[in-house]
Formats: C-alpha cells, structure tokens, sequence
C-alpha cells in the first residue's frame, strides 16, 4: 500500500501511470517560475507547484497532470494555471485516451489573485471545449489540501471524480467560512464535521464523486483505468437529466443540518458508523444508496 | 448603476424582465432580435438556489429558443459562504451552470457578459467569466479579495500590497487590472445599445484572453507557457 | 528572500549523460534540490534561493560536509529553501545525490 495522501504530486505520477512512462513537458530544469512571487519576497518552485506531461495508463496514451499541494497549497498563478491550460489544448489535438488531472489545490493563489482566477476560468473553458471534442478528462482528488476554491468549480466540470476518504471537495474552505460566518456556522477545527460536510465519502454518497477508494496509489489508478472508456456527454439530454437530479438534491436535502441527516434520508441504518469504515465496507454498507 | 437604467440604456426598443429577490430574467429587443437575459442584483451571493435557478434558464433558452443569445448580468458578491451550499455542493451546483452555458455555446447561441456592478471571486467564475467575452461598466467593482483579507492571509504586510499594486496589476482589485490580464475584453461607456450590438457581432473565437493579457502587459507569460506546453517535443 | 553561491573543486565528473534528479518541495521547514550535470570546469556550483536570511555560514558549513559524503564535479545544485533545517537540508541534498546518481544515463 502506497498512500496517495503522503506521495508528492511527482510520486503519484509515476505511480498512478505505466511504469516509466510518464514524459515531463516543461520539467523543472527549464526552470518556468512565477514572476511575481519574487517581488513579494516568497519562495518559488522551478515547476510552479504542478507537473505536466505525457504517459500511458493500461497502455492507453494520456495527458496527465499533478499539482503539488506542499508548494502554496498547490494554489493556482500565472504559470501553474497556463501549464494547465496548455495541457488541455494539447488534448484537443492529440485526442488522448483521456486526461488526468491529479488535482490538489486551495484554489486562486492570493498572491496573484487576478492572475489565477482568469488562469482558472482558462482552465474552465478549456475542460468544456475539450469534452465537447469527445476527449474524457478525469479528477483524482485525495491529497492533504483538497480540491477547493476555482479548482472545486474546474474539477465538477470533468467527466468523473475519484476521491478517497482522506480527500475534500468544495468551494470556500472551513476556515474561510468561519472567519467570515463564525464558529457556530462551521466550526473548522472540528473535523469529524469538515470531512462529514467535504470529505469523499460523503461526495460520493451526494453524487458529487464517482469513485471512493482506499488511500492507496494502486486504488486511484484501478479507478482510473475503470474510467476510462466513459464517453463525454454535453448533450441537452444529459444536463437535463443532471438539472433533475439536483432539483432533487435540494429538494430531498435543501433542510438537512448535516451529512448524517442526508445519509438517514438515503436509507443507510446507523450513519454515525460509516467515517469508521474502510473503502470497502464503506462502499459494501452503501450500495444501492446513493443519491 | 441599477438594473432597470441598464436595461433601459442596453434595450431603448424595450424589454420584458422579471425580477425576483437577487434575480432578474427575460428578454431585450435589439437590431439582432430578441435576446435573452439572466442577471442578479444588489451584490447578490451566488448559493445552490441562485446557480440552479440560472442553469435552468440556459437550458430553458436552449430548448425554447434555439440560437437566441444570452446576456449575462450578474452582480455579485461572490459565492455564498454557508456551511448549507457546501454541504449541498455549492461548486458542483455552479459547474453545471458553466455545463449548461458550454451546451448552449456549442449549439450556436453568442454568450455575452457585462459587469455592471460587482463581479468577486467564484461568483465572477460562474457567471461573466463563462461568457464568450466578458465587458465591463467603468464603475464595475472585480477582485478576487480585498487587500486588507489578502494580507492577513498572506502574512504579507497590507503596505507592501498597496505599494506593489500601483505598478503591478496581478493581486489587486479593480477592473482595469481585469483589462489588462484580458479577463475583460473592454469597457463600455456611453451608448451601451450600440456596444450590445457590436459585441453580438462577434464571431466565435475560442478563449482569446491570454493574448490580450500579453498584449496589454499584463500577463506576460500565461500564452507562451501554455503554447510551450501544447507544443513540447515528445 | 537571499541568494547564496558556493562552489567545490576536486570533484570527480559525473556522466554528462544523466537525467537531471529533483527531491523536495518548496514547502515551510522543507527545500527542493535539483542536481543537473553541466560542464563547469570541474566545478559543483550550488546556487541557493532561501526565505530565511542570514545563515550563510550556516550554508557553507552543511555544503562542505555535503561534498566530502560526495565529492562531484561538473554538477549544479539549485536549491529553493523555506527554511529548512540543516539536518533536512542535508537529507534532500543526500536524496537529491542517491537519484541523481541512481538515475537515468
């Protein structure tokens, strides 16, 4: 078992992907860094905080990429958010088996906020237009920093998410929500709460995610290859289906005060158990129940 | 400037808008015939009911109207800070819309987006920045954060910030730094019909901001990166 | 943030072939050290950007036992430090060396 959770971005991709054969475009030695984190005296890494390149999954040729939660909580600037964007053109004209974004990141990176939220929105359009050119893109979401912020956004614009339970999934972040709405709003530091509210497992029950897994690189990349031959659909007939299913969403859980109201509504006997089960039993204890 | 005066400077041949609490919908007369609209107001924060609400128009527009352009007019705070919209899935409920404007994009209809008040962070994310071109009113207020939050966050002293923001337009609020990145094509003033009307003439061009980012100075390196990494050997 | 150089002599060259090795992240408390071969004359050029200023000496000292575990030359070293203790120094700059060497011809 290799934990997704403790591997750097560089480590999960080259586990997740056939052995050897991942080819790193714009690899640290070309040294592409942030210009402006230099005039507010930060620290920069020589890849940005995300890795991109080439490889094989199942010996399927795809486009993948990685971002580093260690660096600025695998924020989003200027470089980081083109790499991400140019990956995405690239599929567009190799029409890869798919793209796979290993994704993990607090959103915009503040210290070039203008910067990384248009690079997201980038990122946005980018992930439509190459879905609408048939080409799946994949989210693997399990890191320590989550997939918040613009990358919450990017990442529910993709054809699937994987996420394992130690992974989050959001908008605003806890912290956020409390500095602005206070402690009994959404008490942070309590994360029993966080992850009920975040967490994979309850994405996956929501329907959020797709996929819940062990947090093991060899799980993520068995999903992966599973995911792959989903076809993009941005029909008017599928976002109709999805409008309806959110309808019932708030419908079913619009006055629920917590995950544990939503599970009981979804039929599952004794929700307090479920954050103490592994992946499998997890997944065995809900089958059939989710929204 | 409040909806009702932009409405009636941006459709002088008239306009059938229904607002209810933070939105406002209907239709607006132009030379390019009826257009369709979908707009916020008072700042409004964008929670799972706003995102849902405007998703359902786009798919109404699309199924009722095929071809009939849209007009973003979304003021906003930003996304609705709840513990409610993220235990519900606030980002998924506004990637949908963003779906739903792709769908009707790639069925023809032109998506226009003018901020004509507030436009912050996620909430700018799922409305104007979707748009095929995004303007703005010169007193449109756009940022990701005000400076006094991004200090405190950032640890980096509030001085330094309001120093680098005079000659850098990368971290601080206001839409002319928004130009400048390419984020905003322009900005309109004056005859707001006439602007309507020549932003409907666009032709379909893909995302086209990193250029003016790098034309304008502002963003320097974003096209080149990305055209490095969409063209690296191997 | 400071910039700081040093460079060893005496060192024995290293394949020129070898794939550059990258070991760390830019991280609080944590550094990323990438090693390059390059022609330098003989020399190890190591270049450091770090958040905390002034340890200079502290550099010099942790870089000298660095290069007696591992004498090389015609290597750059590039470090970007957010104040990494001398003991994670020292492992990253250990890591860095094992991949490099451990690594692709």
């Amino acid at each position: 078992m290799t934990s997704y959770y403790e591997a750097s971005a560089r480590e999960r991709l080259h586990a997740l992907l056939d052995p050897g054969s991942f080819h790193e475009f714009l690899p640290p030695t070309d040294r592409v860094v942030s210009p402006h984190l230099v005039q507010l005296d930060t620290p920069a890494a020589f890849d940005d905080g995300v890795i991109v390149g080439r490889g094989r999954l199942d010996g399927k040729p795809v486009l993948a990429a990685a971002q580093e939660g260690g660096f600025m909580g695998g924020a989003v600037g200027e470089v980081h958010g083109a790499k991400l964007v140019g990956l995405l053109e690239r599929a567009r004209d190799e029409k890869p088996a798919a793209v796979l974004l290993l994704v993990e990141s607090g959103g915009v990176r503040l210290h070039e906020a203008n910067a990384g939220l248009i690079g997201v929105s980038e990122i946005m359009r980018a992930v439509l237009a190459l879905r609408s050119a048939g080409v799946p893109v994949l989210v693997l979401d399990g890191g320590q920093f989550g997939c918040f912020g613009g990358m919450g956004i990017a990442a529910r614009l993709c054809d699937a998410i994987v996420m394992s339970e130690e992974g989050r999934l959001g908008l605003s972040g806890p912290e956020v929500i409390e500095t602005t709405c206070g402690v009994e709003e959404f008490d942070s530091r309590d994360r029993a709460l966080v992850w009920r509210t975040v967490g994979g497992k309850h994405r996956y029950l929501l329907g959020e995610a797709d996929a819940l897994v062990a947090d093991d690189i060899v799980a993520f990349r068995k999903a992966a290859i599973d995911l792959l031959n989903i076809k993009p659909d941005l029909s008017l007939e599928a976002l109709t289906a999805e409008h309806d299913r959110l309808d019932a969403r708030l419908k079913r859980f619009g006055a629920c005060r917590d995950a544990l109201d939503i599970w009981s509504a979804l039929g599952i006997e004794a929700p307090e158990k479920l954050p103490l089960l592994e992946a499998d039993g997890f997944r065995a204890a809900v089958a059939g129940r989710r929204a | 400037m409040d909806a009702k005066t932009l409405l009636a400077k941006l459709f002088p041949a008239g306009c059938d808008v229904a607002f209810d609490g933070p939105f406002f919908h209907g239709t607006g007369d132009s030379a390019h015939g009826k257009i369709a609209i979908i707009g916020s107001i008072d700042a409004a924060p964008i929670g799972v009911e706003l995102a849902f609400r405007m998703a359902g128009d786009v798919l109404r527009i699309v199924r009722d109207h095929p071809g009939r352009p849209i007009l973003l007019l979304v003021d906003t705070q930003g996304q609705r800070l709840s513990r409610r919209d993220e235990l519900l899935g606030i980002n998924g409920y506004m990637a949908h819309l963003a779906k739903c404007l792709q769908l009707a994009r790639n069925r023809g209809h032109k998506i226009v987006g003018l901020v004509y008040s507030e436009a912050v962070s996620g909430g700018f994310l799922a409305s104007s920045l979707l748009a095929d071109r995004c303007y703005a009113l010169p007193e449109a207020q756009v940022r990701v954060m005000n400076l006094p939050a991004m200090s405190r966050i950032t640890k980096i002293p509030l001085e330094r910030l309001e120093e680098l923001s005079k000659s850098s337009s990368v971290f601080a609020p206001g839409v002319t730094n928004y130009l400048k990145m390419g984020a905003v094509h322009s900005l309109w003033d004056g005859d707001l019909a006439k602007h309507l009307a020549e932003a409907l003439d666009v032709p379909p061009e893909g995302d086209s901001r990193r250029q003016w980012g790098e034309e304008r100075g502002g963003r320097k390196l974003a096209r080149a990166v990305a055209e490095k990494v969409r063209h690296a050997a191997g | 943030m400071e910039k700081l150089t040093f460079e060893f002599f005496g060192g024995a060259p290293v394949n020129a072939t070898r794939a550059p090795a990258l070991v760390g992240v830019v991280g609080s408390g944590n550094l990323e050290v990438l090693v390059e071969p390059e022609k330098l004359d003989g020399r190890c050029a190591v270049e450091i950007l770090t958040a905390a200023r002034g340890f200079g000496e502290i550099w010099k000292a942790v870089l000298e036992d660095f290069f007696a575990r591992h004498k090389l030359a015609d290597v750059r070293i590039s470090i970007n430090d957010v104040g990494a203790t001398p003991a994670v120094v020292s492992l990253r700059l250990d890591q860095a060396v094992e991949s490099f060497l451990g690594g692709v011809q």
